[in-house]
């Protein structure tokens, strides 16, 4: 008889791998990158396109030169964090900078720690984090949506609708409530912000359909979705009605775009079902903290860092053991 | 319907090939070995010796102990040898071989096919019986029934439960057996009813089996107290802790013994066994087993006596296939694979599967990318992503501490890696020397 292949059980493979989890993230975005082309033209295309360029090219000079290995960009990994930086980036920022945030992304936040699943911080949000403290007026310049019309690096730009919440919370200046977005626009899109995060409506349907294939679990996206709502159903300025300050609250900035897609990144997000809880309970608090008294109007980024750091320690929380409650 | 709470996974249960297969009667071979160890605990000790006359049934070895069984021939003939023979699961043991001669049963042994539904013995006796008939847990573990019938002093048994999950892919023997000898398996549980003094009996079956469903369901319609419970498909939910808490809601403590739910589990082909062997007075010489796989010829479901060399059974089902990459003794979640078929089969033999070379091979190990999925499905709640990298790095103390020794090998982690990684291999190795060093601790100890 012929060589027969001799191993341990099990003998029989689900067929999940990296790859296919990285590509059904990426496919999950491709909704609300579709807003975003319609919203940004072609400040959405050529931004993205860089920034993920500039993440595959950083992770495979590293590997290669620096680190020696195989480089592993057949994992779609190093594409996912280029989308997901750009998406958390203005349309209309120079392309220099994209390259910066790109290399220090998979550079400084995966590459130095040993690659893929190694790192402690979320890698998209390393860079951007870099960028808005590096290049502060350029990263909170937001171009107004005006489609493919025009050229998008001297596009007009105009104040978010989180920058007038910023004020109107403050300061209590009333006369911005009319530069606040209706709910319908909010949900649906076309708002000045991030390049990915146009569309509420679009990143939830991207979300539950992550849910649905079980590439993520609810715990992070309901447990932050939920804190938020609860803090600002109960911090509502006076004047404003709470439903329409918690609907705006969800949906504008980088809630959506944080609790389904940023949040949940497997590296950085702990592996049980109570640390999953947890650790979205703490960035719905540590985001409408920043929001609500900080100096930035948007604290997703932040909010999620953070927490990142607490995730070796929240995985020393245990899955109940089978037979640890003993029923009589 | 009903399932376990923690864990699991779905894998493809490809049994269409060998379903509804009727079983089929091996042919003897020739020359037949019989391993001395097919159950857990001590080798049973031989009573023949060599050039003796045996007849199929004749008791070749006594138990060698409490937790041990007894082995009969499964042939008639002449006994050649007693000596080391490597078994399907590449274990060393000792073994009787014989020399096939004719097909001479034992006379005590009723050979008719006649159900024979009536019964007066007092319990004592038919543990006997089912201890001097070398019975053991046919599922796959192996563990000799007697002593599972005789609870430790200060437990009781309240319900028994049959399982008849068949969560292995691929297997279909146990489901055949329900279709063909549904009635005999009611009377068996009957029998171990009346051994344990008890009134309530379920039998598990999970939903992709609903003929047997329906036909168990239609044999217990008259039989008071035993009842029939459908199942959620889910693996590993023949497991015994599993399948009690499916059935009864209780869940095993970790280190108890499952009889402290107040549960005994037997497998549908133990307890057809049981029948066999208290009603026709015939000890364990033979099992049914499942040959499958895509690109075997006639997969299907074989009555295959003790001894009978594996590559005769595979004959049977059409030879060895052309693409085989991989050949498992069992299922492909907990089975074996195996380096050759000329070994004997056994009472552990429940299935030979024929993997294809493509799906031989397991997949490229890549990093961990910390995505929980082995924890999700861990069926006994543990760490598994913890526990292989501990074992890694030899930390047997936190592996204890982390309860690794509750770990029943199912293969649920390492089956849903996306990175492939060898999970219950590190798993597996480092529970063994835990085990190892628990065992020198109580022994230091006492």
């Amino acid at each position: 008889m012929k060589n027969l292949i001799v191993a341990p059980a099990p003998h029989a493979h689900s067929g999940d791998s990296v790859r296919k989890n990285m590509l059904l993230v990426i496919a999950a975005l491709l909704p609300a990158y579709a807003v975003s082309l319609a919203a940004f033209g072609w400040g959405a295309l050529i931004t993205t396109l860089i920034s993920i360029a500039a993440c595959c090219a950083t992770e495979w000079v590293i590997a290669k030169w620096v680190l020696k290995q195989q480089p592993t960009l057949c994992d779609c990994s190093a594409i996912l964090t280029g989308l997901l930086l750009a998406f958390n980036l203005p349309s209309n920022l120079p392309w220099w900078i994209v390259v910066v945030g790109a290399i220090v992304a998979i550079g400084v936040g995966k590459m130095t720690y040993g690659g893929l699943g190694q790192n402690p911080f979320n890698p998209a949000l390393v860079g951007r984090v870099f960028l808005l403290i590096s290049f502060p007026v350029q990263m909170t310049t937001w171009p107004l949506p005006q489609g493919f019309s025009g050229s998008y690096v001297d596009a007009a730009t105009g104040a978010t609708p989180l920058a007038a919440m910023k004020q109107i919370v403050k300061n209590g200046d009333m006369s911005l409530m009319d530069k606040l977005p209706d709910l319908q626009d909010a949900f649906v899109g076309f708002m000045g912000g991030s390049l990915g995060e146009v569309s509420a409506l679009a990143l939830i349907a991207g979300g539950i359909f992550l849910i649905c294939m079980r590439v993520i679990t609810w715990h992070i996206p309901v447990s932050i979705l939920a804190t938020v709502a609860a803090f600002a159903a109960l911090s509502a300025p006076a004047g404003m009605c709470p439903c329409q300050y918690t609907a705006l609250t969800l949906l504008t900035g980088g809630i959506m775009l944080g609790a389904f897609f940023m949040a949940t990144d497997y590296v950085t997000s702990p592996m049980t079902g109570w640390g999953k809880i947890i650790f979205g309970v703490g960035i719905g608090l540590l985001v409408m903290v920043i929001r609500t008294w900080g100096a930035y109007p948007e604290g997703m980024s932040f909010a999620i860092l953070i927490m990142n750091a607490t995730v070796p320690l929240l995985n020393k929380i245990r899955p109940r053991r089978f037979g640890e409650v003993v029923k009589k | 319907m009903s399932t376990f709470k923690i864990g699991g996974v779905h894998p493809k249960d490809n049994k269409i090939y060998s379903a509804h297969q009727p079983i089929v009667e091996c042919p003897l071979p020739q020359k037949a070995i019989i391993p001395l160890a097919q159950h857990i605990g001590a080798p049973a000790k031989p009573v023949v010796q060599k050039g003796d006359k045996v007849k199929v049934g004749q008791l070749l070895a006594e138990a060698g102990g409490f937790v041990s069984a007894a082995v009969h021939s499964g042939v008639s003939g002449t006994v050649t040898k007693i000596d080391t023979t490597i078994d399907a699961w590449g274990m060393k043991m000792p073994a009787v071989f014989i020399d096939v001669e004719g097909d001479e049963w034992m006379p005590e042994i009723d050979r008719s096919s006649d159900v024979i539904r009536e019964f007066k013995l007092e319990p004592k006796e038919i543990i006997d019986r089912i201890a001097k008939a070398g019975i053991v847990g046919l599922g796959g573990a192996c563990f000799p029934t007697h002593v599972k019938l005789c609870p430790p002093p200060g437990q009781k048994a309240e319900v028994l439960i049959v399982n008849g999950v068949e969560c292995e892919p691929y297997l279909t023997c146990d489901h055949q057996l329900m279709l063909e000898h549904g009635e005999e398996i009611i009377i068996g549980i009957k029998l171990v009813m009346r051994a344990l003094g008890i009134s309530h009996a379920i039998i598990g079956i999970e939903k992709n089996k609903p003929d047997a469903i329906a036909r168990m369901t239609e044999l217990t319609k008259k039989t008071l107290g035993i009842e029939v419970r459908p199942l959620k498909l889910k693996y590993p939910q023949g497991g015994e802790k599993q399948l009690i808490d499916a059935c009864i809601n209780r869940q095993v403590a970790s280190g108890a013994l499952p009889i402290s739910t107040g549960a005994v589990v037997d497998n549908v082909a133990t307890i057809y066994a049981i029948y066999e062997a208290v009603q026709k007075n015939k000890p364990l010489i033979s099992r049914v087993m499942t040959v499958t796989g895509k690109s075997v010829k006639q997969p299907g479901n074989y009555l295959v006596r003790f001894g009978t060399p594996l590559s005769q059974v595979v004959e049977m089902a059409g030879g060895v296939p052309e693409d085989t990459g991989k050949i498992i003794g069992g299922g492909p979640m907990m089975g074996r694979a195996m380096n050759n078929i000329d070994m004997p089969a056994h009472k552990r033999t429940s299935g030979l599967l024929f993997l294809p070379e493509d799906e031989s091979r397991r997949g490229e190990v890549e990093n961990c990318i910390r995505c929980g999925k082995c924890v999700s499905a861990c069926p006994m709640g543990l760490e598994p992503y913890l526990l292989s990298r501990q074992s890694e790095l030899k930390m047997w103390d936190e592996m204890e501490a982390h309860n690794v020794m509750d770990c029943i090998e199912c293969g649920c982690c390492q089956f849903t890696c996306p990175s492939h990684r060898p999970l219950l291999d590190y798993v597996r190795s480092g529970k063994a020397t835990v085990g190892g060093i628990i065992r020198a601790r109580q022994a230091a100890g006492k």
